[in-house]
């Protein structure tokens, strides 16, 4: 094993909302470490607690969010302790973040330029002649042509995947060291956003990012992820490299996510989880997910899983792992799947 | 094609869709669909692609005449649809063909109830007898998956995916022949993408429904569809079986498409070439030579007369 030395530490991290009908539990002891200059993949349903617990780590929770436990541990820091006037010497400066929607994200009454030289000024001081510089030299460098022309433009005068390069380019101006980004490309096309991803990548490798990265597309996932994280009802049901996730995905959950992208060589019935997420107003006893799993034991019902260790990078929480539980196999089509991947990784390796 | 008559449902001939906007010099026309041929099968699914702006949504709306078109005509069944839009016109249209929107939570009156909003098409068509009317209701819910008593809700009481299929059942009520599906799934959730689908794919069989498959997600396109038309610009580069398309591209276009899809296979991805198109290259505005041309059985291709040699040697190459 390598030495892993993390840069962010979340640990056992507990935010609730105070709602009008009660208290909504979106994340639930959440635990995971972001290593240095990897790209860390957060998988799930919508209202699987993904995003709040990337907005906890920026601090910009909204106001009825309550942090019951746990920490966020950055550079000697907790940031769930730091007051806001702390916070700000950090967000945006050395955690930034790119949000999904580039439309919603930026302001539309504003020059894109003036929205990308704010940070640069608040944060470095510069002078507005510097500061146009930097910013220039930034939307030439994630590929924006006549970046001079269009340093003077609003929002509306860019197609959606350049309107996100421009929120990249807002998030990447203080040089940060973690950069959180929260689906980034579900709201584009799928060529804009294989370019958009590249350039991710890219940036990553030039600048050592450690990117977190929060998608529901697995497809995305295979193509950017280091480790990934799959979460559930405010949970991570399981955890790994990207090879442990998609070569011997154990959660059934993870089962389900899998199978359920039409795959370019089949025809067959896709599967779809059936029924919907839990009601986090009451979270149920046991595992979250056994009402919507075939595979679910008594025990789900009853008692929460712990994490079972599969491998030095691998867990994964469900009783399925158990030693005295009955032996469960992955669905078939899964299996098969997994086995035409295989095969064209060999046929791949022998060329 | 040596296709006989009666089998086609829908025939689109030449259709143009122009905007205008402003007068005198600052007018401007967006070309939004721009010479686009194609015809469909009775039961077929046939899958349009293509990105954002390409004008694959206008083509929907202009069939189902949201839009009129500039020029050209569409034929279905038989009856020219493209012609000035009197009552009877409409009449026909709404009975024959339906529409599910991209949105689910925009396309849902929020004031209606399901059951409102399933049986208005019902109420159009001039049918009182309000015990028949549930009945269809609950049948046309039963189908895509919803209990009866989701008749008396709101559409907010439903999650994305539910709410879809709302859309679903609202479109199927009146036995239409053909449905228009506009990204149906594009602003939903994966594992609620595959119920929709699933869904589609359901009454597809059941009820013999010929669907056009509107979407920017070449493999769910593939996965779904008999028939694909590639859209780029207002036209239609590249067209054919599902199979021959997905796996012998040979437009650079469709080419680069395919390139994109995401797959769920982290060494593939990784020695994976994405392939850029640029439209300079291959004379796109050189508007008097582009014609489709087949280069196979069931597959044919925008090309001029000098890059038409080199397909025909490609498509050769690969069978």
């Amino acid at each position: 094993m390598k030495e892993q030395n993390p840069i962010l530490q979340v640990k056992d991290l507990t935010v609730s909302f105070n709602a009008f009908a009660g208290k909504v539990q979106a994340v639930r002891g959440v635990n995971f470490d972001l290593n240095k200059g990897e790209t860390l993949c957060i998988v799930g349903e919508s209202g699987s607690g993904k995003s709040v617990t990337n907005k906890a780590i920026m601090g910009i929770l909204s106001k009825n969010a309550v942090i019951e436990r746990g920490e966020i541990l950055y550079d000697g820091m907790d940031l769930t302790k730091l007051t806001e006037k702390q916070f700000c010497q950090i967000r945006g400066k050395r955690i930034a973040m790119v949000f999904q929607d580039p439309l919603s994200a930026l302001n539309p009454i504003m020059k894109v330029g003036k929205q990308i030289t704010e940070t640069l000024r608040i944060h470095q001081n510069l002078s507005h002649e510097e500061a146009r510089k930097s910013a220039i030299e930034l939307m030439g460098a994630v590929g924006i042509p006549e970046p001079e022309k269009r340093f003077n433009q609003y929002p509306f005068q860019f197609s959606g995947g350049m309107r996100q390069r421009i929120v990249i380019v807002i998030a990447l101006a203080c040089n940060p060291e973690i950069l959180i980004c929260d689906e980034p490309t579900t709201a584009l096309d799928v060529t804009i956003q294989s370019k958009i991803l590249d350039l991710i990548k890219t940036l990553k490798k030039q600048r050592d990012l450690s990117v977190i990265f929060i998608t529901h597309n697995m497809g995305v996932v295979a193509n950017m992820a280091d480790r990934i994280c799959v979460m559930y009802a405010g949970k991570i049901v399981e955890f790994g490299t990207s090879d442990d996730i998609f070569y011997h995905p154990a959660h059934p959950y993870t089962w389900a996510l899998l199978s359920a992208m039409p795959d370019s060589e089949s025809r067959e019935r896709l599967f779809s989880i059936p029924g919907a997420p839990p009601n986090m107003l009451m979270p149920p006893k046991g595992d979250a997910f056994a009402p919507r799993n075939l595979y679910a034991l008594d025990i789900d019902f009853k008692e929460e899983p712990p994490f079972f260790r599969l491998s030095d990078t691998h867990y994964a929480a469900t009783w399925l792992l158990h030693p005295y539980a009955p032996k469960v196999e992955m669905p078939q089509e899964l299996r098969k799947r997994i086995e035409r991947m295989i095969e064209e990784d060999k046929k791949y390796e022998q060329q | 094609m040596n296709n006989n008559e009666h089998d086609i449902l829908l025939d689109v001939k030449d259709l143009h869709t122009h905007f205008t906007s402003g007068y005198g010099k600052n007018k401007v026309t967006v070309k939004a669909v721009n010479g686009v041929s194609f015809q469909v099968k009775k039961g077929e699914t046939f899958g349009l692609v293509g990105e954002s702006g390409c004008g694959k949504t206008t083509l929907g709306r202009t069939i189902i005449r949201l839009y009129n078109p500039t020029s050209g005509e569409v034929v279905f069944n038989g009856k020219t649809i493209s012609g000035k839009k009197d009552g009877e016109l409409q009449k026909f249209l709404t009975s024959n063909i339906a529409m599910v929107f991209q949105d689910p939570i925009a396309s849902l009156n929020p004031r209606m109830t399901v059951q409102e909003i399933i049986a208005e098409g019902l109420k159009i068509k001039g049918i009182k007898d309000e015990a028949a009317v549930q009945r269809m209701v609950e049948e046309s819910l039963y189908r895509v998956g919803l209990l009866p008593e989701h008749a008396t809700r709101y559409p907010h009481e439903f999650s994305g995916g539910q709410r879809q299929r709302i859309g679903i059942a609202r479109a199927l009520i009146v036995k239409p022949t053909m449905v228009i599906a506009d990204e149906p799934i594009s602003a939903l959730d994966v594992s609620i993408q595959a119920q929709v689908i699933n869904v589609l794919n359901d009454l597809k069989k059941e009820m013999g429904l010929t669907i056009l498959f509107i979407a920017h997600d070449l493999s769910v396109v593939k996965y779904f569809s008999d028939t694909i038309g590639v859209m780029y610009r207002g036209r239609i580069v590249e067209m054919g079986e599902a199979d021959k398309v997905y796996r012998n591209p040979l437009h650079p276009y469709t080419k680069s498409l395919i390139s994109s899809i995401p797959l769920p296979n982290p060494h593939g991805e990784k020695r994976r070439v994405r392939i850029s198109y640029d439209p300079s290259l291959y004379h796109y505005d050189a508007a008097e030579k582009l014609q489709m041309r087949p280069v196979e059985e069931g597959h044919s291709i925008l090309c001029t007369e000098s890059e038409y040699a080199g397909y025909l040697e490609q498509a050769k190459a690969f069978s």
